[in-house]
């Protein structure tokens, strides 16, 4: 199937000027052809036990050139940091520093195997330590679980320690208390974990609505998960409260830390209380995001949850680090994946935190919180706040000044994207009518901001005019392709490629 | 026979001649969820509870509960909205419907909305 | 500082827009107890070439394949990674994008994807796959609750042959999640009777080929035994490029292939970030967790992906989601599809070809060793290893001579006695004829001593 079709392309290859147009893989399959150099193996005698195979698998042959070409152009056609702003709420898209990546490639570190002797690896086990160091302090707790593979993850590890810690009290509580703003993810781990999620509102101005919390409080009531600053761009003013009363009762407070850029350096979340937190490496700190990972969710924990902690984790023995990896006979919750954590994410953030450095790092949130209040200053007239007052790092935004227009947040944002910008983050939180969340982060200067502000401010006057429908509900137009059919992709979902697959509707040539 | 239509305040309506009512959604919850992708219908002889989960309904952004009206079993379930989801969309009073229950307690219609009185929760609603 | 274009004259500019004196006025309505007045006593800021010194000296107290011999598997693989892959999986349209939620914007990231998913499928030999996992791990637990939800079963059968960091895995899981686990403690050398062991509360049964010693299976009966009893088969692989030669657990009737795939396009990276591979029948698809590409077409007609069936997800199910995952493992999943794609049909095939010649070398010289005899009757590129003496003492020794000649068993399975001579040994296209040989000396050596 082609990509192409003769009634919309102007050319006669399919491309525009340098956006070109590139088939999959298996349709550019010439068979023989490979990539590497591998020379001929006879395997007549072998210890494959009858199990060898002779099918045809159906990977394609392409040589180096093709491989680099195919690749090379899926790359223009994808937006990223390095292009421009990449303003979504509470993912903290912050510039990645290439000395991050040199240094996760030195040879001692890309290339040591996790079951080496210890003896060998002291180095590596110390860039860990040295990381948990950091993350300790930052966040001014006890202890730091490294191997949760990304937030979600994290989070598994936070709600597990607490549901360890009552069970090893031997108490049953089944209920977790999770703000209707959270992300999806809280109520999802909750379940996951064996709890039944139970709702808080939040109030007129954006935050937990004490007086409900504390009307839930009971025994049965394990946790409550809280998002700080939330998913508002709102600190949560009476956290150190909540953190005393859910105390009180027997109960733990997890802080889902994604939006951990607001204050780092300047508050810890250990002094509000809390008992445990992820934090995203790779939001937070740097790690690249590549398109939708890996990333790297270390979860800091109080004392009292400190015991509970997975498998593995580093110990200094006579002058050693060692990694003790066998949860057998103690408190801890278990083993959550394989090895140890995200080594080459650790890389990446202890790089990072080191090239910043505590003054660093107060700057860091400084400028975020900035940046945000900033475009909120600049579009608060002309577009509609969600709340009065300032913001942390994100400024949230509803759609009531869309209102009548005709325009919804996803065609906003979709003209967007012709204005050359990735849009912020739509829908979310679920408690603003059509969210929009916008987190600019500290690595954009104002000359960039200007810029986004520009045309945020220029669509919404042309939307409040009400002359040009047309040009929102069919945006994107400059993109190498337009709005996608969602629809048809979830009613006849098309996987994989297949050389006997029926092809989605197309007018094709 | 006479058959009365009843609604529920989230949007399911519900046909009943004699124990037997046939539930589906209403036009205006189509027109709220969108495009409907898919629809998740419950095992035949299921016996479902008054305002509990019955099934589910999604749309390519949103996966909403249906909820049974009142209490009874599941005597059938359309699976043609199984192979073609749209029709929710295209006939949500009509070939759009989702289930037929043997009712186990008709006092339970007690309570439900009627047409009218729909029409006017709806209009309160926008 | 590098990384931060503020300037104080730009921050004067939008302090005078916001309206408030300084930027610590933005953070006045935190509570003061909580609120650090100044930065923490910590180290300040360091230039590239300071942070460089740091992480460089750090780097020299670790002895890495590109110094050592490396013969160590046990789910982590030294493969050789073309060139051209850190080149392009480190293109800033790769390396600094996002999940491609606003499709038009990525459909660099979609196209791959789809492709990524397309190449799982095929050589697992499944119908259909994810757009890839945390790592092998965690899809296989994520594997063991699908079958619980599709079932609507409690309890599951893990052989005792898979990697026991799996099966720790799958534990914990086990543990919070409600279910439960029925593992025989691994004996050495015993066959597993699982097919005995099915009955009809059972919900899947979790097996591994190569399995954690390196033998052989092929678990078509047991398909057949457990499809009889309404379980769901999940077939783990730890080593990726035995599939370029073995029958596939497609073939043998799994119902969902979970696996590893580091051993394309990925770095040892002392155990991380990996990439989880999952794969399953078309039947299941909205059971599977994870994001999944589709494929459609845009408002002119051109065909163009989406990421789809994400009702599925937590972001819209919450805590009806089939799983809480939300990163995946993007830029490891692109590592890896350039790599097989690099390879293709002919070069994955010699790739596994080659390991098998290398690992059937390695098995021939040592086992020519007084005293050590090999375990496996069949293996990959992976096997295990009687020694007449300690193997966490051997292996100490051999690295000393600058080789990672194996790890102990015992470093899994504690201190079990029956353990102590026990050894893991894997040699792969990076290991060459000569190096081979001079372990074998070296281990003879260091044996005989």
């Amino acid at each position: 199937m082609t990509n192409i079709t003769k009634k919309t392309s102007p050319t006669i290859s399919g491309n525009q000027g340098l956006k070109l147009e590139e088939q999959l893989i298996f349709e550019q399959d010439n068979p023989g052809i490979s990539g590497v150099d591998f020379p001929a193996v006879d395997l007549s005698k072998n210890h494959l036990g009858g199990l060898l195979s002779n099918r045809r698998i159906g990977l394609p042959g392409l040589s180096e050139p093709q491989i680099m070409r195919h690749y090379t152009r899926l790359s223009q056609k994808n937006y990223a940091i390095d292009a421009g702003i990449f303003p979504l709420g509470s993912c903290t898209m912050k510039h990645n520093p290439r000395l991050n990546e040199k240094m996760a490639r030195l040879p001692g570190l890309g290339d040591i195997h996790p079951f080496q002797p210890f003896e060998t690896i002291q180095g590596a086990l110390t860039v860990i330590y040295q990381l948990a160091d950091w993350l300790r302090q930052l966040t001014g707790m006890a202890a730091v679980a490294m191997p949760p593979a990304a937030g979600a993850h994290g989070e598994l590890c936070g709600m597990m320690a607490i549901r360890a810690a009552l069970d090893h009290r031997g108490e049953k509580r089944p209920r977790v208390l999770v703000p209707e703003s959270a992300h999806g993810t809280n109520p999802a781990t909750a379940a996951a974990c064996g709890f039944q999620v139970d709702p808080i509102p939040a109030n007129a101005k954006g935050t937990i609505d004490l007086a409900a919390f504390q009307a839930k409080l009971a025994p049965d009531v394990a946790a409550i998960m809280i998002t700080n600053p939330n998913t508002c761009g709102l600190f949560e003013t009476e956290i150190v409260q909540i953190a005393k009363d859910i105390h009180k009762i027997g109960g733990y407070l997890y802080c889902d830390g994604a939006n951990f850029n607001a204050i780092v350096g300047r508050v810890r979340p250990g002094d509000l209380g809390i008992d445990c937190m992820h934090i995203n490496l790779h939001k937070t700190f740097s790690t690249p995001h590549g398109g939708g990972g890996p990333g790297s969710g270390p979860v800091v924990l109080a004392q009292s949850l400190a015991s509970f902690a997975p498998v593995p984790y580093i110990e200094l023995r006579a002058g050693q680090y060692q990694l003790v990896e066998n949860a057998k006979g103690t408190n801890s919750l278990g083993r959550l994946k394989a090895f140890h954590g995200q080594m080459g994410m650790f890389i990446r953030a202890l790089t990072y935190i080191l090239s910043h450095g505590a003054d660093g790092l107060w700057q860091v949130s400084g400028d975020a919180v900035l940046n945000a209040n900033y475009i909120r200053a600049c579009l608060e007239k002309t577009m509609s706040p969600a709340f009065s007052g300032t913001c942390m790092h994100e400024a949230l935004f509803s759609d009531n000044f869309l209102a009548d227009t005709g325009v919804t947040t996803l065609d906003f944002a979709k003209a967007l994207i012709d204005e050359g910008f990735h849009p912020m983050t739509v829908y979310f939180p679920l408690v603003v009518h059509g969210a929009m969340l916008v987190e600019p982060t500290e690595t954009e200067s104002l000359a960039s901001l200007d810029q986004f502000i520009a045309s945020m401010e220029g669509l919404a006057q042309i939307a409040k005019k009400q002359e040009s429908l047309d040009s929102f509900k069919n945006a994107p137009i400059f993109t190498p392709r337009r709005r996608l059919d969602e629809t048809t992709a979830a009613r006849n979902p098309i996987l994989k490629w297949s050389d006997q697959q029926k092809t989605a509707k197309s007018d094709a040539t | 026979m006479s058959k009365t239509t009843y609604f529920t305040s989230e949007h399911e309506w519900i046909v009943v001649e004699k124990d037997i009512g046939i539930v589906g959604i209403t036009d205006y919850a189509q027109k709220q969820l969108g495009d409907v992708v898919f629809v998740e219908l419950p095992a035949l002889g299921k016996k479902v509870i008054k305002g509990k989960d019955m099934a589910v309904v999604e749309s390519v952004k949103a996966a909403s509960e249906v909820y049974a009206p009142v209490s009874g079993e599941v005597l059938a379930v359309n699976q043609d909205l199984v192979n073609q989801p749209a029709t929710v969309n295209e006939d949500a009073t009509g070939k759009g419907w989702f289930v037929s229950l043997r009712l186990s307690n008709p006092k339970e219609l007690v309570g439900l909305m009627d047409l009218k009185t729909y029409q006017n929760f709806v209009k309160g609603l926008s | 500082m590098r990384y931060l274009p503020i300037s104080d004259a730009d921050r004067q500019r939008m302090l005078a827009k916001i309206g408030v004196a300084s930027v610590d006025d933005l953070f006045n309505h935190i509570p003061a107890a909580v609120r650090l007045k100044k930065p923490l006593d910590l180290p300040h800021h360091q230039g590239e070439m300071e942070v460089e010194r740091h992480m460089t000296a750090l780097a020299a107290k670790n002895i890495g394949a590109t110094k050592a011999s490396m013969f160590l598997g046990a789910g982590a693989y030294n493969h050789h990674i073309p060139a051209a892959v850190d080149h392009l999986i480190q293109r800033g349209e790769f390396l600094t994008s996002y999940t491609p939620y606003q499709p038009e914007l990525a459909q660099g990231t979609l196209q791959y994807l789809f492709e990524f998913q397309t190449q799982v499928a095929m050589i697992t030999g499944m119908e259909v796959a994810n757009a890839s996992m945390y790592d092998g791990s965690t899809a296989a637990a994520e594997a063991v609750m699908m079958a619980n939800r599709i079932t609507k079963r409690q309890e599951v059968i893990v052989s005792s042959l898979v990697h026991p960091h799996y099966l720790a895995v799958i534990e914990t899981h086990a543990r919070f999640g409600g279910f439960k686990v029925a593992s025989e403690p691994m004996v050495i050398g015993r066959e597993e009777k699982l097919t005995k062991m099915i009955h009809d509360q059972i919900s899947c049964v979790v097996v591994q080929t190569p399995d954690f010693f390196g033998n052989l299976h092929d678990f078509t009966e047991l398909a057949k035994a457990c499809q009889e009893k309404g379980a769901l088969l999940i077939v783990i692989v730890t080593e990726i490029i035995s599939l370029g030669l073995l029958k596939s657990p497609g073939e043998m009737g799994a119902d969902i292939v979970v696996a590893e795939g580091q051993s394309l396009g990925n770095a040892l990276s002392f155990g991380g970030p990996y990439v989880g591979l999952f794969a399953t029948r078309e039947k299941y698809i909205r059971q599977m967790p994870g994001r999944l590409a589709g494929q459609t077409t845009d408002a002119d007609g051109k065909r163009g992906w989406v990421l789809t069936l994400s009702t599925r997800e937590q972001h819209i199910r919450r805590e009806k989601a089939t799983s809480n995952i939300c990163t995946n493992s993007g830029l490891c999943a692109l590592a890896f599809t350039i790599h097989l794609s690099l390879l293709g049909e002919v070069g994955f095939r010699r790739l596994a070809e080659t390991n098998h010649a290398r690992a059937s070398l390695l098995a021939s010289e040592i086992g020519k060793i007084r005293g050590v005899s090999i375990i496996n009757k069949t293996f990959f590129n992976e096997f295990t290893v009687v020694l007449p003496k300690s193997a966490k003492i051997t292996v100490d020794r051999l690295a000393s001579y600058g080789i990672m000649g194996g790890i102990p068993m015992t470093r899994f399975y504690g201190r079990q006695l029956e353990l102590s001579h026990v050894l893991l040994i894997c040699a792969t296209e990076m290991n060459t004829e000569n190096e081979i040989e001079s372990f074998a000396k070296v281990l003879r050596k260091v044996l005989n001593d």
